[in-house]
């Protein structure tokens, strides 16, 4: 860890990764370390930095891609109220594991990024939420803080420029959906992490009901390179909307699995075949989830999808975090779309009805489908459930648990009538399960 | 309840951190944890003394997080990931053979209090996968074979 790099790779935000000491502030001042920041208090105005990032296409890396630079703009920078910046790192979507290795190996990128949206909305005070399971990097981020401090590139008067922020890690303690942003927000005010209702969204209303801009770690970490290198640099680097490079998660059945920084728009085939050395066993590709395992699953010919926000949503599926979940011929989808299942419904928060019923519903037929239990018209209940689910909740948990379970169903529909044959699992030979 | 000056001083400095007092809150009972292994009665009486809260609140607040809890784990407390990726590469496999290996079943503390263990969520590792946590610790690309070594190492440390 990290994977060996492939010469495939693009390296723009891992490109200090493998590095001596790469997470000490000495090796990042090294190797560009801080010039953005003293751009952006020297050289630019939070205007003209706004500008830099709408041009890059910069899209947000945590699941949604939502246009950073126009999430930024949205917040009141007028208002009087304090203003703050929010990091998700709770990275806990189920193949997704990029974030963990930009703040262990790069932590002040991500400082950087979090100061320079500070600038940007005139913010003071930021916090990184940091999953509970990740305690070693938040010895790490600590340490980078206070280097950071030393150094004068946090605290007051940040490079003789009159600006100051102050930034702290914050720990979880375990739960999925503090990841998503408003439950999250809940969180870190010391709470249950229930999602909020929006509007208001947290531009405008967030930590403390004052604005707040809350991005993902990578989105973060993506920011000092656009700003030393330029927004169109930045763009030109990846597919139109989409612009640059992101870390993709590549997991499952594959030769090389790994972390890959790969340009916006490189084909599926090419992260799976040349990225990753093709399928283990030199087996049949089934099925790839493509981006993480609340995004609907696609099958083997959606082989040449570039992966960026837009084509992958035109195959029907989702980029989302950028974690790309491998499956060959020998893996049973029906249980694939029950342990999905099992993980929503025990990450449901319970707040809403829809969700909290829905995906115990879902886990106890998929259940009972999987062990050779299942009727006929449970395949068409278990769809008729998700779809049920749809945009009825507070927060999209309860869609990011309907949209592969109905898409399980309806691209491979013959495996679930496979199980219907009498036999527990058609897969499960001689107690070999699925995988490897 | 006085903590020891460690954990006094980590809440201290926590409390400088936010402008609304009950934001650490959740910082403080994992660090509080961490320490003594679990939340007792007493430990959730103290937090919720000193962050102006009910225990009722404080308890409610506690239920909802899966990493903090109320009764002992085991010294080592293995969490093992059988989620998609980890199950692709042989999760939940390799959970069997812990369930097997160490006699006790998800959630059970072996009776020398040597070890815990518990089937877990995505623990951010995919890539690496089959992956588990020994406390805070990754242990990456286990098979059943080094997830062995690796018991019998802790037992014979924890022997001498
Ligand atoms: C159930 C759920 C879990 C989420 N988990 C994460 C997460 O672990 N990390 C993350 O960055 N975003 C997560 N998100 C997305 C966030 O709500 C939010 O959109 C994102 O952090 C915004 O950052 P970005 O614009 O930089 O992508 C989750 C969303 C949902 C609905
Ligand atoms: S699925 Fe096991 S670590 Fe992510």
């Amino acid at each position: 860890m990290p994977s060996q790099p492939s010469e495939h790779e693009v390296r723009v935000l891992s490109r200090r990764f493998g590095l001596p000491n790469s997470a000490s502030i000495d090796t990042y001042l090294a190797n560009d370390g801080y010039r953005a920041l003293e751009k952006a208090l020297k050289e630019m105005t939070p205007d003209s930095i706004l500008e830099e990032l709408k041009v890059s296409n910069l899209r947000g890396r945590g699941g949604a891609g939502f246009p950073t630079g126009m999430k930024w703009s949205f917040v009141p920078r007028q208002s009087p109220k304090p203003k703050y910046i929010v990091c998700n790192a709770d990275e806990s979507e189920p193949g997704t594991c990029k974030d963990r290795l930009l703040m262990e190996y790069d932590p002040h990128q991500l400082i950087e990024g979090i100061l320079i949206a500070g600038i940007v909305v005139g913010s003071h005070q930021g916090y990184i939420y940091v999953r509970g399971e990740y305690r070693y990097l938040i010895d790490i981020l600590d340490r980078a803080l206070e280097e950071a401090y030393a150094r004068g590139y946090l605290g007051k008067n940040i490079l003789g420029s009159g600006f100051d922020f102050d930034l702290y890690t914050h720990t979880g303690a375990g739960a999925y959906e503090c990841g998503e942003e408003s439950a999250l927000l809940e969180s870190l005010e010391g709470k249950r992490g229930i999602p909020r209702i929006r509007p208001p969204f947290p531009a405008v209303a967030g930590l403390y009901a004052s604005p707040t801009v809350l991005n993902n770690v990578e989105t973060f970490s993506s920011v000092p390179p656009i700003i030393v290198n330029g927004g169109k640099w930045y763009a030109e680097l990846g597919t139109p909307r989409n612009g640059g490079t992101r870390l993709f998660v590549l997991s499952g059945h594959v030769k090389r699995p790994g972390v890959y920084e790969l340009p916006m728009g490189t084909p599926l085939r090419k992260l799976i075949y040349d990225v990753g050395g093709g399928i283990i066993g030199d087996k049949k590709l089934k099925a790839v989830i493509p981006g993480g395992s609340s995004t609907p699953v696609l099958t083997a010919d959606a082989i040449d999808t570039p992966l960026d926000f837009d084509s992958v949503a035109k195959a029907g599926s989702m980029l989302g975090s950028g974690a790309v979940i491998v499956m060959h011929e020998d893996t049973c989808i029906v249980r694939a779309a029950l342990r999905i299942m099992q993980f929503y419904a025990h990450e449901s928060c319970g707040w809403c009805i829809p969700c909290r019923e829905g995906t115990n519903w879902l886990k106890k037929t998929l259940t009972r489908f999987h062990s050779g239990g299942g009727r006929e018209e449970d395949i068409g209940l278990i769809e008729d459930l998700a779809k049920n689910m749809l945009g009825r909740t507070f927060c999209p948990l309860g869609d990011a648990a309907a949209m592969p379970t109905i898409a399980f169903v309806q691209k491979f529909r013959n495996e679930f009538e496979m199980h219907l044959a009498g036999q527990p699992c058609p897969f499960e030979k001689h107690g070999q399960l699925v995988g490897a | 309840m006085q903590f020891s000056t460690q954990l006094e001083e980590k809440f201290h400095r926590l409390a400088q951190h936010y402008p609304v007092k009950r934001s650490a809150l959740v910082p403080m009972l994992l660090f509080a944890q961490d320490e003594y292994g679990f939340l007792s009665k007493e430990i959730i009486a103290e937090i919720s003394r000193r962050m102006d809260l009910t225990v009722l609140d404080v308890e409610g607040t506690i239920s909802y997080y899966s990493m903090l809890r109320t009764k002992p784990a085991g010294r080592f407390h293995l969490q093992i990931c059988t989620n998609i990726s980890c199950m692709l590469r042989g999760g939940d496999k390799l959970f069997d053979h812990a369930k097997t290996k160490l006699g006790i079943g998800n959630g059970e503390v072996t009776p020398d209090g040597l070890f815990s263990l518990e089937e877990v969520e995505c623990i951010g590792a995919c890539a690496w996968a089959p992956a588990i946590q020994v406390n805070y610790d990754f242990h990456h690309e286990l098979t059943p074979e080094r997830l062995d070594q690796l018991i019998d190492e802790i037992q014979r440390v924890s022997r001498v």
